[in-house]
């Protein structure tokens, strides 16, 4: 292996890249997936407004497009990707498919973190004279916070994950470049380098957000 | 203040589930502490969420100072609720408040007071709960008695007319009992608040209500002035309940000789030297069987299961119920030898207090 011939600006220009689609794609994923995992939960069984049918329904197409491998999804999605951002590469073209994927996942991971909030605080909030409305905005998101940002780590990692897939349709990024270089041209070093700076970004996002986690639990 | 009437609950009445509550009537006056017990099961639990409409009835009416408000909905609901109180077994705190921040929570829900007027109200609640240092602390920092004053205080803080007590005790020990309860009988006192508490130990009812009502399967088997039940339990439940809170068996007198009674002192009665007096004056002779002396709320009473020999029992006891005692023949001697006016069991005894 020789690292002087790594090239390095190369590097950072994907890590750039690998971060704009995970930051895009997360806060879209989270504007998307939060409010249907709340329509999930509060639809949900025993809940203040339990609609079975709905539940059954959201449930099912969410479902469908979680069991659709994430790379197939890439492809299936095309014609649609690029009638909503006129293209299907580079990081444009990739954002709205990593939306896709992720948002089903993440609302799935919201229903579980409401899910865990004591019904008792809910309880309580009624007793008191809340409405439903208030007692999901101003109890259960409240006191589901840190399950919430756990569930936004872990899609975070999703997406990093996503993001090394997307390369190989030409979204650019950490895992284009090791597919690339590293696959096709033989540079195992360049993989290598793209693997550990991956390492090291997963590492990191699951570390903040343990220690946002702990800051914000108070139980 | 608080009426229901004819309360039916079924939780799936379609499906044919057997009803929770059956007929149930009762009604609590203003500013008393009604208690509710039973064993677990007993429903008791949804009868106090049919109050607050946490559970709505299948059939029957529920009555709010008169008021109909079985079928309230929205704004008039949430109105109705805060007008309730209600204080939880688990305490049911937001844990990611502070102390303050739960007492300040239904405030902030109502939304009628300025950000400053919710400080001093939160600040004078926390004073009465006796929890003025720990505002800013979070719920896991406390202990369980902590808690429930913090339960309390917010259950307080819309100025309620009536305070629902949900197994408000069995999370805490018996000393935080016993402070809790006194804190709610304070309130109760003070502010005027009709307190309505669910309980299954017959000890809380005891020490802390004024009337009560035990719930079996659903249904009201006894109701009445707390004394009167407590000593003077007609229905086997209630039986049940008041030896479970004796930590004592049923009582065994098969071979015991003389006339089996038991006595019931209350009031200023229960500390004057009435029995060796009548002893000694008609020539009897008494062995106790069983007995127990204690307080219910702030008045004591003694209760002797006794069996009664020789000398002139009738005047004896003709001579304990003037002197204020309450005679009841559990066994023994033929009741018929006894003149009318005392009661056998299990006819309820009723001129007791």
């Amino acid at each position: 292996m020789w690292f002087d011939r790594i090239n390095w600006p190369d590097i950072g220009t994907a890590l750039s890249q690998t971060l704009s689609m995970v930051s895009v794609s997360l806060v879209l994923t989270v504007l998307i997936g939060l409010p249907l995992g709340i329509l999930l939960f509060v639809t949900g069984k025993g809940q203040p407004f339990a609609r079975p049918l709905g539940y059954g329904v959201l449930s099912f197409v969410l479902n469908i497009i979680r069991s659709v491998p994430f790379i197939i999804l890439l492809i299936v999605l095309m014609p649609v990707t690029v009638l909503i951002t006129g293209t299907s590469l580079g990081i444009r073209g990739v954002i709205f498919p990593l939306v896709v994927g992720t948002s089903p996942f993440f609302a799935r991971l919201v229903e579980t973190a409401l899910r865990e909030v004591d019904r008792g605080v809910i309880e309580a909030s009624l007793a008191m004279g809340a409405s439903p409305v208030q007692t999901i905005f101003r109890a259960v998101l409240p006191e589901a916070l840190p399950g919430l940002i756990a569930a936004v780590t872990v899609t975070a990692i999703v997406l990093v994950d996503y993001t090394a897939m997307s390369g190989a349709i030409g979204g650019g990024g950490l895992g284009d470049l090791a597919i690339r270089y590293g696959y096709h041209r033989f540079q195992t070093e360049i993989m290598l380098v793209c693997v550990v700076v991956l390492i090291l970004l997963v590492q990191l996002i699951q570390a903040s957000g343990n220690s946002l986690v702990s800051h914000f639990s108070r139980r | 203040m608080i009426r229901l009437q004819a309360i039916t609950k079924s939780f799936a009445p379609k499906r044919g589930a057997p009803p929770v509550l059956h007929g149930i009537d009762l009604s609590v006056g203003k500013g008393e502490i009604f208690g509710i017990i039973g064993a677990s099961g007993a429903g008791k639990s949804t009868l106090v969420r049919l109050i607050n409409l946490l559970e709505r009835p299948t059939s029957g009416e529920v009555f709010i100072d008169d008021q109909r408000i079985t079928d309230a909905k929205g704004a008039e609901l949430h109105e109705l609720r805060r007008s309730i109180g209600m204080v939880f077994q688990h305490f049911n705190l937001l844990s990611g408040r502070t102390v303050a921040g739960n007492v300040a929570w239904p405030l902030e829900l109502a939304g009628r007071l300025t950000r400053a007027e919710i400080a001093a109200k939160v600040t004078a609640l926390l004073a009465r709960v006796g929890l003025a240092d720990h505002a800013q602390k979070y719920p896991r920092q406390l202990s369980g008695g902590q808690k429930q004053r913090v339960g309390i205080a917010r259950a307080l803080a819309n100025d309620p007319k009536v305070l629902l007590c949900d197994e408000a005790t069995s999370a805490l020990d018996p000393q935080t009992t016993g402070q809790v309860l006194d804190l709610l009988q304070e309130i109760n006192l003070e502010l005027g608040v009709t307190i309505v508490m669910i309980t299954h130990e017959m000890d809380v009812i005891r020490r802390a209500c004024d009337r009560v009502a035990v719930l079996e399967k659903g249904r009201v088997v006894e109701e009445g002035p707390v004394a009167a039940v407590f000593l003077h339990p007609s229905h086997p439940v209630t039986r049940a309940l008041v030896r479970e809170a004796e930590g004592d068996g049923p009582l065994e007198t098969g071979g015991i000789i003389g006339q089996h009674l038991r006595l019931t002192f209350t009031g200023e009665g229960a500390h004057k030297p009435v029995l060796g007096g009548i002893a000694r004056d008609y020539g009897v002779d008494f062995a106790i069987l069983g007995g127990r002396v204690g307080h219910i709320r702030r008045n004591p009473y003694a209760q002797f299961s006794i069996s009664l020999t020789g000398g002139n029992g009738l005047g004896a006891v003709a001579a304990l119920q003037a002197a204020g005692v309450a005679v009841e023949v559990i066994g023994g001697a033929a009741a018929a030898s006894l003149p009318t006016g005392i009661a056998t069991r299990p006819e309820r005894h009723l001129h007791v207090v």
